[in-house]
């Protein structure tokens, strides 16, 4: 009777310790092998920081991502022209108007300069600078922090062109994109839009009470050849430039290659797509 | 089978009770539902029309995700004739009567699409024009 009990208790105490040292034993045994696949990964590793250095940290630009420039230096002193362009953009996406600005619903706005340019300086700032509204969108960010905060992926960038798009369908209204974004481009639906619309454009539809809405670049009209309705609207003042940002041809590539200029908060990392000529 | 008296009778009752809007309505299913043909005379349309009575819900939401998520904003060629993706700018252009013909079926069937809370039917499109 003891005899068996002390043989039990034996066996209990040598699988306990089986059992305990075992992660141990499988890592060691297993660590050879994975020393032997570590050079090949090491190759790449190196290969990758090769290609890095070269283009300064900043990401190879692959496929198209489009941008918009506002060269605000030709809209210095003509806020009637800043009107026009927002008007444009408010006919043709059927954006209600509220007196309250509460309940504004914004795609492309008016803003002074310490409100577009919040991690600029505005000590000192020149006279055009203080004087003078800002035209201000959504960014069409390369990272852009409302896409992360979307629980139903209603915003998402669309891969083929970088623009920032919503599907109304999708979006269940929980505001946390206009949590998300740092530029204020977003606008909630607290009221049905209809009742605050003048006229419709019968091309585009509406939104829904209890929906984010923002600006899309125009991806509708650009499917038919067309340009972004703001750049249209004053296009024979060039103050607005559109189009592939990755493509060196393009004509927004040859002004950014040209002209200094600044983006919206660009300590973010959100990489916008909008620059400015100040 | 005890309480058998009270047992049959009250089943049949009950019977009777959930069966009771087909007695009610005298085992008709009411008029069945004519959506009107498109009042400009098309009688093509991108897809035979039994496939388009079982099938345009499944197209409109293909066409819907096809525009939106994948900018596949081209439009499909159907008998040599182009037709945006679109419910406004395809469909709408020759079944331009929603209330006639959207209507009568969704009506008639109780379902409700929220197509319209955000796309304009014709009638609603013109309601406001521009006026210059």
């Amino acid at each position: 009777m003891d005899n068996q009990r002390r043989k039990f208790l034996k066996m209990a105490g040598a699988t306990a310790l089986a059992g305990i040292s075992a992660p141990a034993v499988v890592k060691l045994t297993a660590s050879p092998a994975l020393a032997s696949s570590a050079p090949a990964g090491h190759g790449a590793a190196t290969q990758d920081s090769h290609a890095q250095p070269a283009a300064h940290g900043e990401e190879a630009p692959k496929g198209v991502r489009l941008g918009l420039l506002i060269d605000m230096r030709k809209l210095y002193g003509k806020p009637e022209l800043m009107d026009k362009a927002i008007a444009a953009c408010n006919k043709v996406h059927n954006i209600p108007h509220y007196d309250d600005r509460k309940n504004e619903i914004k795609w492309i706005w008016k803003t002074p300069f310490e409100n577009a340019f919040v991690d600029q300086s505005v000590y000192h700032s020149s006279k055009e600078t203080k004087e003078n509204d800002f035209l201000v969108l959504c960014n069409h960010c390369d990272e852009p922090p409302c896409v992360r905060v979307c629980p139903t992926k209603a915003t998402f960038r669309d891969e083929k062109n970088g623009i920032v798009a919503m599907d109304y369908h999708r979006c269940i209204g929980c505001r946390f994109c206009m949590m998300g974004c740092p530029y204020g481009a977003r606008s909630f639906n607290w009221f049905d839009p209809r009742d605050n619309i003048k006229e419709y454009n019968p091309k585009f539809p509406t939104r829904m009470r209890g929906v984010v809405e923002k600006c899309n670049f125009c991806g509708e009209r650009l499917a038919e050849g067309l340009e972004p309705a703001c750049l249209e609207a004053i296009k024979e003042t060039g103050a607005i430039v559109f189009g592939d940002i990755n493509d060196p041809n393009s004509e927004i590539s040859q002004v950014l290659a040209k002209e200094h200029t600044i983006q919206r908060n660009s300590s973010l990392g959100t990489k916008p797509s909008v620059f400015y000529i100040v | 089978m005890y309480n058998k008296r009270t047992v049959i009778p009250g089943l049949a009752i009950f019977v009777l009770f959930v069966t009771l809007p087909l007695w009610y309505n005298g085992l008709s299913a009411g008029p069945i539902p004519k959506p009107e043909l498109p009042p400009n005379g098309t009688k093509e349309c991108v897809a035979p029309a039994s496939e388009m009575r079982d099938n345009h819900m499944v197209l409109l939401n293909e066409w819907r995700d096809s525009v939106l998520r994948e900018s596949g904003r081209s439009s499909v060629s159907v008998g040599g004739k182009e037709y945006p993706k679109a419910l406004q700018l395809a469909c709408m252009e020759c079944h331009s009567n929603k209330e006639k013909f959207c209507d009568d079926c969704h009506t008639y069937a109780s379902v409700k699409p929220y197509c319209w809370d955000c796309h304009l039917t014709p009638v609603e499109a013109a309601s406001k024009k521009e006026t210059h």
